[in-house]
């Protein structure tokens, strides 16, 4: 085995990374990508003098590490690349955005579609306009369109359907309208707060998440260690956002079937927890709360006495309240068995996060490759199996349950006593030509954030992955031969992100 | 039954009564306040500080329409620049966004303030969202504007699906290329009289957003907002007293 072994928030030298032959390569990551446990966790390219460096990181959740592999392409080279997608389908998306990006054309992909419609694309006549659609020669099918301007306070995105009567045969999703150039403005911007701020805005739903990604990655690169209560705050944080935006979308779930006494007492629910965050840093999304190589807004006594106030007024009334709804057979009849991903298709696509737990799927990088405090809390992964809106659902209810759990026991291991790093370093000085990859578990699943420094010091390189960006497909799969009215209540059960999508 | 009424009961009354009376958490990143006294010569900490260009100096101003209200700036040993838990910060025109030494509240121009929206919209008003570069913080506020808590649509103003169902549009996000079409397209299906919002930073200023390569402000160019509501993303009571004091509903 060629590649190399490292870990989680880890930097090393760039040139340890092993220059494969593609061949080599190929064989390579298709072992790898046949084992379960292990799935790819980005597979980009980035410009080098006089070609491409293809950089290939799979996560191997078993052996909790994670291997890093490149090939060079020079730009004399036209043959095509051979396709991993032709036999691995979970690499399908980073495929077509290298392809989308750079030009490079994969033999045997069944659909080089564009991904986003970045402003630097190869082919500057692909257009948003001119999205290839499958189309259906049938006179029996009809097409639905939707969006990108949707009915609602939402994201915009377009959906076709093709429909045999009220029956959804095929999904196909068409992003890129909320692109607004993050990567390119994480290399642009000069100063480390703005990109900290940059990191904070690329999905707003999921700031502790990403940002907790971007912050340990430059602490890697700064070679930054922190101590053990920054850690804890940012765990909590990061817990206290999942609790957030889980009953958000059970909320929505409840509007979405037409359980008004749900939506109502949970939206209530919800300001609660985004409240703890206003009281704690100002700011009901956790901006602020975290930053590179310091802790801005260290817990108090009272703080931690407000936490655990709001937990405990959050708690007895949401478990009466999901109790009650789980035990609905007009909600019920809505969730199960609406929207199912099997298992196979799960790990065909290469879901992440709770759409891959929910269909029996060990992946959760809170077990698999812990950081911050995640170590120590020895986390459980919740596996359901039926992959169908009510496991999504239900899903998103043991996590709150279990995060309230773990925040409290965090609570009481924060050490008021200890000194914590409240003022800012004067500067961050990152070592120049490193590599560096950083994932973490938002609400939604992995997060991957992986950097490049050059030889003095700045960033030359930086890539985002949000989950969306593999469960998207999951989407399109779970609404085959559902009714197309389940399309509402099958998309809010994943609730995905596009900005984080479209980057 | 039981369980039902059992829940309605331990929900209690969750809105709040007096959305214009309200007291936020004193650490509520809000109106920034400058200090009266001068600052040091030659000094720009907090001018090379910020990260969205919002502050200028000699005098001190803070632009709150580019304003991520990251507080860093209020690390100056001078002291000159602090932030209240003042919500009420939206304006009708970008100039009076701009907060120095002695910036009380922040007003509407009275001579930009059309009649026809007061006389058309100040019963009722239908807006159309259209999210275009944004990161989903402000969609979740405006959704929260309307949720038991903060109940806007008390006042009659509400969102709707349809464009042509709207008395207006606010748009979020940085407004960027590739949903300028559709952005265009829903504003011209909005019936006229119509109102324009920009809501948020990234909307206002391009927010963190400036510079990329991927914005297209055409229709602001065209089209001036009759609305600027900044923060990012703002509180649903810096929204919902914005709307209200631009139809005349505020006290």
């Amino acid at each position: 085995m060629s590649y190399k072994l490292i870990e989680n928030n880890s930097a090393i030298p760039l040139q340890q990374i092993p220059v494969l032959d593609y061949n080599d390569f190929y064989k390579e990551t298709s072992v790898l990508l046949k084992n379960e446990y292990c799935h790819c966790v980005n597979y980009y390219a980035i410009p080098e003098s006089g070609g491409l460096k293809f950089i290939c990181c799979i996560a191997d959740d078993k052996a909790r590490n994670i291997l890093v592999a490149s090939f060079v392409r020079n730009n004399d080279e036209t043959s095509d690349i051979e396709s991993l997608t032709s036999r691995h389908y979970c690499m399908h998306i980073f495929e077509r955005e290298i392809h989308e990006k750079y030009g490079i054309a994969f033999s045997g992909h069944p659909w080089l579609k564009p991904v986003r419609f970045p402003f630097d694309r190869k082919d500057a006549n692909s257009d948003l306009g001119n999205y290839p659609f499958y189309d259906i020669k049938s006179h029996e099918l009809h097409e639905v369109g939707v969006g990108p301007i949707h009915a609602g306070i939402i994201e915009p995105g377009h959906f076709r359907f093709i429909c045999t009567g009220e029956k959804v045969l095929h999904l196909e999703i068409h992003l890129g309208f909320q692109h607004r150039g993050v990567e390119q403005l994480m290399l642009q911007k000069n100063s480390l707060l703005q990109k900290t701020i940059l990191a904070e805005s690329i999905v707003g739903d999921t700031v502790v998440g990403h940002n907790t990604a971007f912050v340990q990655a430059m602490e890697a690169l700064g070679e930054v260690s922190m101590p053990q209560n920054t850690k804890i705050a940012r765990t909590i944080a990061s817990e206290l956002e999942r609790i957030a935006m889980h009953t958000a979308d059970l909320s929505a779930l409840c509007t979405d079937v037409a359980y008004q006494l749900g939506s109502s007492v949970l939206q209530g629910l919800r300001t609660i927890i985004i409240n703890t965050f206003m009281i704690w840093c100002g700011n009901r999304f956790a901006r602020k709360l975290i930053r590179c190589g310091y802790e801005p807004y260290p817990l108090n006594p009272e703080l931690i006495n407000i936490i655990k106030q709001n937990l405990d007024k959050f708690e007895k009334r949401y478990i009466e309240m999901v109790d009650k709804m789980f035990d609905m057979p007009s909600v019920l009849a809505r969730f199960d068995q609406t929207g199912s991903v099997s298992k196979e298709q799960n790990l065909m696509i290469g879901a992440v996060g709770m759409a891959a737990r929910t269909a029996g799927i060990e992946r959760d990088i809170r077990q698999s490759h812990p950081y911050s405090y995640y170590n120590e809390i020895s986390h459980e992964p919740v596996i359901l199996e039926d992959g169908d809106v009510k496991a999504r659902a239900k899903l998103r209810d043991i996590e709150i349950r279990q995060s309230l759990k773990y925040i409290r026991e965090m609570l009481a291991k924060y050490d008021q006593e200890s000194v914590t790093l409240k003022t800012k370093p004067e500067t961050i000085n990152l070592k120049p030509d490193m590599f560096v990859i950083s994932l973490t578990e938002g609400w939604r699943g992995e997060i991957c954030h992986s950097a490049i420094t050059g030889n003095d010091g700045s960033l030359i390189h930086y890539k985002i992955k949000d989950p969306s960006l593999h469960n998207w497909m999951a989407l399109a799969l779970a609404v085959r031969n559902n009714d197309i009215s389940d399309f509402p209540v099958c998309n809010k059960s994943f609730n995905l992100s596009y900005c984080g999508y479209d980057l | 039954m039981i369980r039902t009424l059992k829940i309605i009961k331990h929900q209690g009354k969750q809105f709040i009564p007096d959305l214009q009376q309200v007291n936020l958490p004193d650490i509520h990143t809000g109106k920034p306040l400058i200090a009266e006294y001068p600052c040091k010569a030659d000094c720009a900490v907090c001018r090379e500080l910020c990260p969205t260009q919002a502050i200028s100096i000699q005098p001190v101003t803070i632009d709150m329409g580019r304003c991520v209200f990251c507080r860093e700036c209020t690390v100056c040993s001078e002291k000159i620049i602090s932030f209240s838990n003042e919500y009420k910060i939206a304006s009708n025109d970008p100039e009076l966004l701009k907060v120095t030494a002695g910036t009380e509240n922040i007003n509407f121009n009275s001579d930009f303030i059309r009649k026809e929206i007061q006389h058309f919209f100040g019963g009722s008003l239908k807006l159309r969202l259209v999210s275009d570069g944004s990161c989903n913080g402000c969609e979740l506020e405006l959704n929260a504007a309307d949720n038991v808590n903060f109940d806007m649509s008390r006042y009659g103003v509400e969102f709707v699906a349809s464009p042509r169902h709207a008395d207006g549009l606010v748009v979020t996000g940085a407004l960027v290329e590739n949903s300028i079409r559709a952005l265009e397209l829903t504003y011209e299906a909005i019936p006229a009289p119509k109102i324009l919002i920009a809501l948020g930073a990234c909307a206002i200023s391009g927010g963190i957003f400036q510079n990329s390569k991927t914005l297209n402000c055409s229709l602001f160019e065209k089209h001036k907002p009759d609305l600027y509501i900044p923060g990012c993303p703002p509180h649903p009571l810096t929204i919902i007293n914005g709307i209200l004091t631009l139809i005349g509903k505020s006290k």
